[in-house]
């Protein structure tokens, strides 16, 4: 019953199936995942730093930040940051004299992915910052470290296996929100899907088809992340031991 | 440092709060707000706020619902995993990787999409009592709803189970309990004691996800905000709103899970 329901020549690569445009859909979730979670990783380690070590302003700013990204629906804020985004720039450009501007729906996915990231990997960065013990940071003072070189040599190596767990839980987050760009109209995964769905009628092929790449995406990220992880955390007692 | 090293900042003494940065922040987040009322368009909101209200009833209620059915699942999802036989642990297993591998938006579509073109085909479904229901989009946004929750706490609560001290579960049976009462007893409550601030975590997380189903036709208030801003072209000011609204459910609930936590007596080692 199931093999005569599915109809495997709309899953071809070349035009007549859809095959092709879906794992063009999967590239481009790919690519603002990417871009949004590097994005996001820059932020949160610039968030994470205020949050320690800045003055009392900075703090409450990075709170406020990070509270309010985090309590509002990332859906609510796709929506408000890709509109005020992009008629922000349209406004400077505007001003400028450069008339209006088309900004790329790649270049808004990647910022607004990246803007909510941001606030996650912040708190993040903060607890592993705050597991190191915190007498290795005092030495790298004492030997006169600059600050950046400290950031290089000390902190953010020592940091990375408190990190890693949580990092690895926002990359597969990452993955999943760029779904949410759907909603504006960008060709990722779930619109072309639902592009191809509404072309052919054939619904379930196609959500089972992506719901299958998105979980081999999650998968093969589990295994990078697992080896990542193990590489991290060279040198350091496993976990579970009572050392 | 004290208040840094805990993930939820515990509110510090008013005194300490109320530093003089702190006054002028507050004074500018004021003025912001009092711009905004005076410097928007608002003259939309008495037309809308009835199904406004309404949206918002229908948020919390999709919330509580299958926050509800979806933990209610999920216990027993993360016990088979924990003790369950092979045959009920590799189900499960595979039931929180799939939930969990793949976005929300998406089983949320194959579920609406995909079942409802497929159950108008049999006529028995069309006759059922049920049909009435399976014709609007609510229940396909519930079950979604509720698989996914599921599927994120089976594994919360695995962890919750394993993590229980096996010796408390040996001195129930050595005490003579049967392995439900000792599941009742002690188990389950260490578990859930375990579990409550991720959950409390977990239910913002449901929280944000609830206005996917707007994308279902289901009228919530992420759909009341986008719908008026097709019919007045008012662009930020019912996004801003929203916002505002999710802020404030979201604080409501770290409150009751709170107050929840507070009810329960731990000894810090």
């Amino acid at each position: 019953m199931a093999a005569d329901m599915i109809n495997w020549g709309l899953l071809a690569l070349d035009p007549p199936g859809w095959g092709g445009v879906l794992l063009g859909g999967l590239m481009n979730s790919i690519k603002i995942a990417l871009g949004g979670y590097s994005l996001g990783l820059v932020l949160g380690t610039f968030g994470a730093f205020g949050k320690l070590y800045g003055g009392p302003v900075t703090r409450d700013l990075m709170e406020v930040y990070t509270t309010l990204v985090r309590a509002v629906p990332e859906l609510v804020l796709i929506l408000l940051l890709y509109y005020a985004g992009t008629d922000l720039l349209n406004r400077v450009s505007a001003a400028l004299g450069y008339g209006s501007v088309d900004i790329s729906g790649l270049a808004a996915g990647i910022f607004v992915i990246g803007v909510v990231q941001g606030a996650y990997s912040t708190e993040v960065l903060r607890g592993a910052i705050l597991a190191i013990p915190q007498g290795q940071i005092e030495v790298a003072r004492a030997y006169g470290m600059p600050p950046l070189l400290m950031l290089r040599r000390i902190t953010l190596p020592a940091m990375l296996p408190f990190a890693i767990p949580g990092l690895a839980n926002l990359w597969l987050i990452a993955t999943k929100d760029t779904a949410l760009l759907a909603i504006v109209g960008f060709n990722e995964l779930t619109q072309t899907t639902r592009t191809a769905a509404g072309a052919t009628k054939a619904y379930f092929t196609f959500f089972m088809a992506a719901g299958a790449l998105y979980l081999a995406l999650t998968l093969f990220s589990n295994l990078i992340l697992g080896r990542v992880e193990r590489w991290a955390r060279r040198g350091l007692p496993p976990v579970g031991s009572t050392a | 440092m004290s208040s840094e090293t805990s993930i939820l900042p515990t509110p510090p003494r008013t005194s300490a709060w109320l530093q003089p940065h702190r006054i002028v922040l507050i004074l500018i987040a004021l003025g912001l707000v009092i711009a905004s009322a005076c410097f928007m368009r608002w003259d939309w909101l008495p037309n809308y706020l009835p199904i406004a209200l309404e949206g918002i009833w229908r948020t919390i209620w999709l919330l509580v619902a299958s926050a509800a059915l979806g933990i209610m699942l999920a216990v027993p999802l993360g016990l088979v995993q924990v003790t369950g036989p092979m045959i009920l642990s590799i189900p499960a297993r595979t039931f929180c990787t799939i939930i969990r591998g793949t976005p929300l938006l998406l089983q949320l579509w194959l579920l609406y999409y995909g079942l409802g073109s497929l159950f108008p085909q049999f006529p028995w479904i069309r006759e059922s009592f049920m049909w009435p229901y399976l014709r609007q989009a609510w229940p396909y946004g519930l079950l979604a709803l509720t698989l996914s929750f599921a599927g994120y706490e089976g594994e919360v609560m695995r962890g919750a189970f394993a993590g229980v001290a096996r010796g408390q579960l040996e001195a129930a049976r050595a005490f003579g309990m049967s392995r439900w009462k000792v599941f009742r007893r002690i188990w389950l409550p260490q578990a859930v004691q375990r579990a409550l601030p991720t959950l409390a975590g977990e239910t913002v997380l449901q929280l944000k996800a609830t206005p996917l189903v707007a994308t279902i036709t289901v009228v919530d208030i992420y759909a009341v905000a986008s719908r008026v801003r097709q019919e007045t072209f008012v662009v930020y000011e019912p996004l801003l709103l929203l916002a505002l609204v999710y802020l404030c459910i979201t604080g409501i609930i770290v409150f009751l899970f709170r107050r929840l936590e507070a009810r329960i007596p731990t000894r810090l080692g």
